[in-house]
């Protein structure tokens, strides 16, 4: 039994020294976030941390890049629409 | 004059030359505007673009601002497309003695005509509420508003183009053309461009193509760093700056000021400032200066603790010894009119400044006495 | 400035890094060794934390990597963290800011060395921000970090030898690989081979993936070039086009190839702010990147400060290793007050011959200009900010942008949060192809490639004390 963390409500699986982004491209899923002004989906695009495509929401800390973020058991993944913060809007 | 000069040479495409060439090509000049970089590649691309008259005691500077914001309030109907944005100002205060002091400048900015509005420190939320609670009490000035500032500029020389004027990025003004005491023009890196007038829009430059021609301005620069944080939902609704910041403005001291200085942008990002060193054109990242500006930031929003900063870019001011603007004919060197020295406030004034020039070239009447301003003011 | 506990410090863990590090220790100085991944390797031995064994056969020359390891075994590692800046001299010590999960570190040395390495160059496409289409070195990392696919059915496209290795490990873990579509004609090669003789290890490595790709069937097209992707809410197929010389598509040419992954890069962009933080003199290399001018010794303009590997010319990992053993070893020398020895006569041979073999890659793999003409106005250039090719172009015709930090600050392309990483380099070409604009120059570059925030801090962190007890 592998090792595992909630993405949106369910259980995405992960091996040892895997990446969110990793284990959620492994598990089929390929966009976690949209953009702020078009609402386009994104997801891994450069996988090393340069690009900042790949933004998500951990343990309620967003912007986060999940190709960087090791995956840990129990972790709260979610994805993130557009800033990743809009309950600061006033 | 020989037949191909240009009524008006403008040597700076920053915010200040793209006004001056604006105004003075609305009026039918011709007009060629010369920079040795890019379009608002100085100081006009390292502000905020903030258009205030909220940081002035009442005079000369204050009278200046006053007249700018209503013709940047025009600029953005009749140019528009640079993010005009009317957020207004707001000055706070977090000791009660510093509230008092506060109360009474706008008391008596509110005298020349400046809307102000007191906010006592239990309704300071309602304003801004991600504002921390602790503060004795703020100023609102609904006046203040803000630009994207190379938008601005770019946009306004657009609009000059639009009427006939010329753009000539990449040419370097090396001297000056000279008929007995008069300026006739400017020797460039692309050729000589004879001309009636020419308006030194240099910014912090200024002083050296004031020297060309053989004048003394003394415009120095003052260096300030910015910190540009990740795209944002609106958190912060006007620009929110603390009371000392108008004594930073005004101070002699060469040493290292900060004030928090915190606004939001149309692009999402929240820019933060203000330092004001004098160090030359010394380019290098003060950490030292960031994590003050960090830390004051932070103090008045708390919220901003966990936000991430993505960016940060240094510029420097162009300052006068007595903190005002350099605009007008120079008496020393008749055909050379100054449009610089504005310091950390060039966007702001640059659009009363463009059209004062524009008038003053025109032989009108110019809409405010610019006595104050006058070139040769700093003749011992 | 603090005292400076190590002699030398070396950013960046890839094989120039430690290959520097090892040279430095072996030279007598004591090594900081930072890196923001989790482990050494860089991206070119990259794996995860432990060992690599599982991911051996997609490797190369692990031996080196090994005695590399070891031979830097006693710097002290600062891994898993992101330089946010450098600052410093000589005289006064060099402070190297990074930031590790929530705490941020400084580390002061006499000496730097500079071994950032480089990531794919990008140039746009249609829908190119479609998930499902990665970086050529994305799908690598996927791969070689994590062990996962990026998809079933995947296009490998773009131009230069690195796409070899990232089709041959797609295919090698199961992967169908429906094409390799290279942009030029690599049979060029012909013409080099004076300088690619002299290389005999890489050119086994280019055969050995050569023969990976045939064993697995992968067809490898030339002159052709992925134009669009296409899905709704992921890539479902991509538009490939036969190009001519100048990269035009051949009109007629086109053709949909279904398939769930794609995988692109256009060769290397150098990361270069630590560098530019600095102030070191640059120049623009034979494939167009910005990058750093050294001498013999790897030495930049600013005394005290070297740079290794990619950062200073795209050559791959092996240029990397002797670059980096010639700056560690410099970089002791001048922090322990030692003489410095002239370079090797072997490393000089080793990096010249490098050297030779990467200025041929760059001659047969060049980007041509043609790629502007497959974008729409509506095509995304910045895919942080959003910005298309017509705003870009709108910032040049309309704005009077002529350089590319002017066309990136009237358009917001490459103001988002990777800060232009991704289409600075597209950017600069669309600027500089407009009329009236200069051809691209190391300062367009360095108006592009300059990140004085060189990772984000947050306002708290960068606050420091202050910042977290609010009020001071």
């Amino acid at each position: 039994m592998s090792a595992r963390f909630e993405f949106d409500g369910r259980a995405v699986p992960f091996s040892e020294g895997q990446t969110v982004g990793a284990a959620l491209v492994a598990a089929g899923v390929r966009s976690w976030r949209t953009t702020r002004r078009e609402g386009r989906p994104r997801g891994v695009f450069c996988g090393i941390g340069i690009c900042f495509d790949c933004l998500v929401t951990v343990d309620d800390v967003p912007n986060q890049r999940a190709c960087l973020v090791p995956a840990s058991s129990g972790a709260i993944v979610r994805s993130q629409e557009g800033d990743g913060r809009g309950h600061l809007a006033v | 004059m020989p037949t191909d000069a240009a009524d008006v040479v403008v040597v700076g495409a920053g915010v200040v030359g793209a006004a001056t060439a604006w105004y003075a090509a609305r009026s039918g000049r011709s007009v060629t505007v010369v920079d040795r970089g890019s379009v608002a590649g100085g100081t006009t691309g390292a502000g905020e673009g903030n258009i205030l008259v909220s940081d002035k005691p009442p005079g000369a500077e204050l009278d200046l601002a006053r007249l700018s914001s209503g013709l940047w309030r025009e600029l953005a109907v009749e140019v528009g497309g640079f993010e005009y944005d009317a957020k207004g100002g707001l000055v706070v205060a977090s000791t009660p003695a510093g509230f008092d002091t506060l109360v009474s400048l706008a008391a008596s900015q509110r005298d020349t005509g400046v809307e102000t509005v007191v906010v006592p420190a239990g309704e300071l939320a309602e304003h801004e509420p991600h504002l921390t609670p602790s503060l004795a009490g703020g100023v609102l000035y609904p006046g203040d508003a803000q630009v994207q500032p190379m938008l601005a500029a770019a946009r306004l020389l657009r609009a000059a183009r639009a009427k006939g004027a010329q753009v000539r990025t990449g040419v370097e003004v090396t001297g000056f053309l000279r008929s007995g005491g008069r300026v006739t023009g400017v020797r460039t890196s692309a050729g000589d461009l004879p001309a009636g007038a020419i308006v030194n829009a240099a910014g912090t430059w200024g002083g050296e193509v004031a020297s060309l021609a053989g004048v003394d301005v003394p415009v120095l620069p003052r260096r300030g760093f910015i910190l540009v944080t990740e795209p944002l939902p609106r958190i912060v609704r006007h620009k929110v700056y603390a009371a000392e910041y108008v004594a930073d403005v005004a101070s002699d001291d060469a040493d290292l000021q900060t004030s928090p200085v915190v606004e939001g942008t149309e692009a999402g990002t929240i820019l933060i400032g203000a330092s004001r060193e004098r160090v030359g054109y010394d380019r290098t990242l003060s950490v030292r200066v960031l994590r003050a500006l960090a830390a004051q930031a932070v103090a008045l929003f708390p919220v901003l603790a966990g936000v991430q900063v993505i960016r940060a870019y240094r510029g420097f001011r162009p300052y006068c010894p007595d903190h005002l603007p350099v605009i007008g004919p120079d008496p020393r060197a008749p055909g050379l009119y100054h449009a610089c020295g504005h310091e950390g406030a060039g966007i702001g004034l640059a659009a009363a400044t463009g059209r004062l020039i524009a008038q003053l070239i025109d032989g009108e009447d110019p809409d405010l006495d610019v006595t104050p301003y006058r070139p040769e003011r700093f003749e011992a | 400035m603090a005292t400076s506990p190590y002699d030398v410090a070396v950013v960046g863990a890839g094989p120039a890094g430690l290959a520097a590090a090892a040279a430095a220790l072996a030279g007598g100085a004591r090594v900081a060794l930072i890196d923001a991944g989790r482990q050494p390797g860089g991206q070119y031995w990259r794996h995860r934390p432990g060992d690599l064994g599982a991911v051996a056969d997609l490797h190369h020359d692990l031996r080196t990597f090994r005695s590399l390891v070891d031979g830097a075994a006693h710097a002290v590692k600062y891994f898993g963290h992101h330089v946010w800046t450098v600052s410093g001299s000589a005289a006064d010590g060099f402070a190297v800011r990074s930031v590790a999960g929530d705490a941020e570190e400084e580390v002061g040395a006499r000496s730097l060395v500079l071994a950032p390495g480089a990531y794919d160059r990008q140039v746009p496409f249609r829908s190119w921000d479609l998930p499902g289409v990665y970086t050529a070195g994305g799908a690598q990392a996927l791969l070689k970090g994590n062990e996962v696919l990026v998809g079933r059915r995947v296009v490998v496209g773009g131009t230069g030898p690195f796409l070899l290795p990232v089709a041959a490990g797609l295919a090698a873990r199961g992967a169908r690989v429906v094409g390799v579509y290279e942009a030029n004609r690599p049979a060029g090669w012909a013409r080099h081979a004076g300088a690619v003789a002299r290389v005999a290890a890489k050119l086994t490595e280019g055969a050995g993936y050569a023969a990976a790709l045939a064993r697995h069937r992968v067809p490898f097209h030339t002159r052709r070039a992925v134009v669009a992707a296409h899905g709704d809410d992921v890539v479902g197929a991509v538009t490939v086009a036969r190009l001519d010389r100048e990269w035009r598509v051949v009109p007629g040419s086109e053709r949909v190839v279904e398939c769930d992954a794609v995988a692109v890069g256009w060769g290397f962009t150098p990361q270069l702010e630590l560098p530019l933080a600095l102030g070191v003199a640059t120049r623009v290399d034979a494939d167009g990147s910005l990058v750093v001018e050294v001498d013999e010794h790897q030495r930049t303009s600013v005394p005290g400060v070297y740079v290794a590997g990619e950062a200073c010319g795209v050559g791959g990992a092996p240029l990397a290793v002797a670059e980096g053993e010639i700056a560690g070893t410099a970089a002791a020398a001048t922090a322990t007050g030692t003489a410095l020895a002239p370079v090797p006569a072997r490393l000089r041979r080793r990096r010249r011959a490098l050297r030779r073999f990467a200025a041929a890659m760059h001659a047969v793999h060049p980007v041509r200009d043609g790629w502007q003409t497959w974008l729409g106005d509506d095509t995304l250039v910045c895919r942080c900010e959003e910005v298309t090719a017509g705003e870009v172009r709108a910032a040049v015709d309309e704005l009077g942008a002529t350089d590319a930090r002017t066309a990136k600050l009237l358009s917001r392309a490459g103001m988002g949060w990777c800060q232009g990483r991704v289409c600075g380099y597209a950017t600069a070409c669309l600027t500089a192809s407009a009329p009236g604009s200069a051809p691209v120059s190391a300062l367009d570059l360095q108006g592009v490639s300059e990140r004085p925030i060189a990772a984000p801090i947050s306002l708290g962190r960068l606050a420091g004390d202050a910042g977290h007890n609010g009020q001071q």
